[in-house]
């Protein structure tokens, strides 16, 4: 109850309390917006967060990271374009709800099962932080290597399809942490002789340039869409109702929100992958999902939105960011000498319930501000592509100058943000290399750190969290290898000719064995009645 | 198709094989030079107190990752769409010199005139050439300058041409704009 008290006393203050209003309200807007999203944001506003006491910044941060998808669910569910990334599967069963006329019921259910999944997840949080508090000292420097391997393992295989470009993208992160002078014998890497180069690649730098000026240069180049947002009727309190209906849908969700959200590298699309299947699977009306299913809409709202304040358990126990926008905010804690990992639940318990309540305070807020604004916010998603493309560019630049005022810092942005630019193009994945970055240095730093005390390899996993860890990177990459041997196909290299033709051999070629077959049929019929006549 | 297989991002084929080959390239010639970039240390306590340690793995980790993706690609000799691509990657260089440009000139010539220079500018560029959005553009430059520069206090440093200004007007300027 003290902390509690001492937590509420943290956030008794008109600037923090000032900070979770445009936190959240300015979520809300970046979200509605496609094309801005979260991290763009995120990337922009850090710098100027540096400035204030880190709760502030953090509540802003964490403000934007928690209310963008509330205003994502928006576009997905009237224009069929999400807002942010992981309101992709609402769009699924958002529009064609939308289609039936049913836009505000839509909405309405999206924002009930956001709040819902958003305060399932922070009191989650609440009930396990005195458990946290017990179990984060136990995590020395072995165990908090072997954590952010298992993160750097994680993120490569969550991305099924593309491990291989996922694998390099990641060490080309870790390879850029370690460029400049290393921090023991002081000896120069990768620089080149170059003198910009010897205080190493700045993580904000690099940030801003594959978030958010790529994605300037992305929305520059594109087209302007005309967009047309369908009539909706109905009240938004509705959903609300229709969610008291679906209570076992919405509490799976949430809980997979919550589970996934604590791995490092799993994140969002998991949680709602997981949570939609299984909504469907218990479903008495399967069929109904992907064509404006309720259930459908509340479990990808639920579950993704329970992510955010899970994900700040890596964060706050072990120091350990599990996606990029995580990764962002640990260089607030940095910039002002707070450092996130055991010691923090231990010495700071107030600040960690302190951000805890901030998010429960945000998701009302967030809900009430949508209750009010949601026809005003529609009107965001009609900013003509190119022209947004001109803001977040002029925005890069406030972010990128204001960390130490280099033009060198704004060169090695703009190629971040061309390189970016061929990333998004290609559909290749972004947030390996900032998770590489930020999780090769803690590799690094950890990895030293506790070989002073292994004498034998063995000595490394003696301790059960550590063997623990160890075991389930194990079992990660074996099931791994299995899945990929399992599932090799020896690449086809023919040319599309020589395919179309081998196709249409094989079609000729079934056709020919089928008319033989018939033939042997009628043969052997009229041998069996020569055989019966005879 | 599956609801798995519909939500997993694929790579695109047209420009992947050139951007692979670059990037293969690329970490084959920083591996190639990771003896004359990092130290060894005869007495180091252990392997991962080696400088070349980490650079060592992330390398690696890059070479083999991208020659294993080379080796299954379905098709390894670049072809007319694969340029094409590639030749829209630079699309953005234009945009890239209109950003280092205002880099250049902010402090030479101010936050708050630059800004409006961008927008404005960029805008015009960009076939935004009605009053409206001018009008829009500027706004949206001003608030910008006036939010993080005057508000937030972000640090920006004031032009070589606000000190010309008259002297109840350069502090404000070089302070807020």
């Amino acid at each position: 109850m003290d902390i509690f008290l001492a937590a509420i006393e943290v956030l008794a203050r008109w600037d923090v309390l000032l900070a979770l209003l445009v936190g959240s309200i300015g979520g809300v807007a970046i979200g509605a917006i496609p094309g801005v999203g979260p991290a763009v944001a995120i990337a922009i506003l850090l710098p100027a967060t540096f400035s204030m006491d880190p709760i502030v910044g953090l509540t802003v941060l964490l403000g934007i990271y928690g209310s963008s998808m509330y205003g994502g669910s928006i576009p997905a569910i009237l224009i069929n374009t999400p807002g942010t990334a992981v309101n992709a599967l609402t769009t699924y069963d958002g529009f064609p709800m939308t289609l039936r006329s049913e836009g505000r019921r839509a909405l309405s259910l999206a924002y009930s099962a956001s709040f819902f999944g958003g305060i399932f997840s922070v009191i989650c949080l609440i009930a396990l932080s005195p458990v946290l508090a017990k179990v984060a000292p136990m995590f020395g420097a072995r165990e908090i290597f072997l954590a952010a391997l298992l993160g750097v393992i994680l993120v490569i295989t969550a991305h099924k399809g593309q491990m291989l470009i996922a694998a390099a993208l990641t060490g080309f992160g870790i390879f850029l942490s370690t460029v400049g002078l290393e921090p023991v014998k002081y000896t120069r890497r990768f620089t080149f002789d170059q003198s910009w180069l010897a205080s190493g690649i700045n993580l904000i730098v690099v940030v801003l340039g594959l978030f958010a000026l790529s994605q300037a240069f992305l929305l520059l180049t594109m087209d302007d869409e005309k967009i047309r947002t369908p009539r909706a009727r109905g009240s938004l309190l509705q959903g609300f109702r229709e969610l008291a209906r679906h209570p076992r849908v919405a509490s799976i969700a949430a809980s997979f929100g919550v589970v996934m959200g604590m791995v490092p590298g799993v994140g969002e699309f998991t949680a709602q992958f997981l949570s939609y299947t299984s909504a469907r699977r218990l479903s008495k009306t399967p069929e109904a999902f992907g064509h404006g299913s309720s259930e459908g809409l509340i479990a990808s709202e639920a579950a993704n939105n329970a992510v955010p304040a899970a994900a700040m358990i890596p964060l706050l126990a072990l120091g350990i960011p599990g996606e990029a926008l995580t990764a962002m905010m640990l260089s607030v804690f940095y910039v002002h000498n707070v450092v996130p990992g055991p010691g923090l639940f231990q010495t700071q318990m107030d600040f960690v319930v302190a951000l805890y309540l901030a998010l429960l305070i945000l998701n009302v807020l967030v809900v009430v501000f949508l209750l009010v604004s949601t026809g005003w916010l529609v009107k965001l998603t009609q900013i003509p592509n190119r022209f947004l493309g001109m803001c977040v560019l002029m925005l890069s630049f406030v972010g990128v100058y204001s960390i130490r005022n280099s033009a060198v810092d704004c060169c090695i942005a703009a190629v971040f943000g061309l390189f970016g630019y061929a990333l998004k193009r290609l559909n290749m994945p972004i947030v390996p290399i900032i998770l590489g970055m930020v999780l090769g240095n803690i590799m690094e730093v950890k990895l030293r750190a506790a070989m002073n005390r292994v004498k034998v390899p063995w000595d490394f996993i003696d301790r059960p969290i550590a063997f623990l860890l160890f075991c389930v990177i194990v079992m990660i990459l074996a099931s791994t290898l299995w899945r990929t041997i399992r599932d090799w196909r020896t690449p086809d290299r023919r040319s599309p000719a020589r395919k179309a033709s081998a196709r249409f051999i094989r079609r000729i070629a079934g056709r020919q064995t089928r008319h033989f077959d018939d033939r042997l049929k009628i043969q052997r019929r009229r041998r069996t009645y020569d055989h019966m006549g005879s | 198709m599956s609801l798995e297989t519909d939500l997993r991002a694929r790579t695109r084929g047209a420009g992947q094989i050139l951007f692979v080959a670059a990037f293969l390239g690329l970490s084959v010639i920083l591996l190639s030079q990771i003896a004359a970039q990092t130290a060894w240390i005869e007495k180091a306590r252990s392997f991962a107190a080696q400088p070349r340690f980490w650079p060592a793995v992330a390398l690696g980790t890059m070479v083999v990752s991208l020659a294993l993706h080379l080796w299954q690609m379905t098709r390894r000799r670049p072809r007319r769409e694969d340029w094409q691509e590639a030749r829209r990657w630079l699309e953005p260089v234009e945009y890239a010199g209109w950003f280092m440009a205002y880099v250049f000139l902010v402090p030479w010539i101010g936050f708050l005139p630059m800004s409006l220079a961008l927008a404005c500018g960029l805008s015009w560029r960009l076939g935004y050439r009605s009053v409206r959005w001018m009008a829009l553009a500027a706004a949206f430059a001003l608030g910008t300058v006036l939010l993080f520069k005057g508000m937030l206090g972000v640090k920006i440093p004031g032009a070589v041409l606000y000190e010309a200004l008259p002297d109840g007007w350069r502090g404000f300027a070089l302070q807020y704009l």
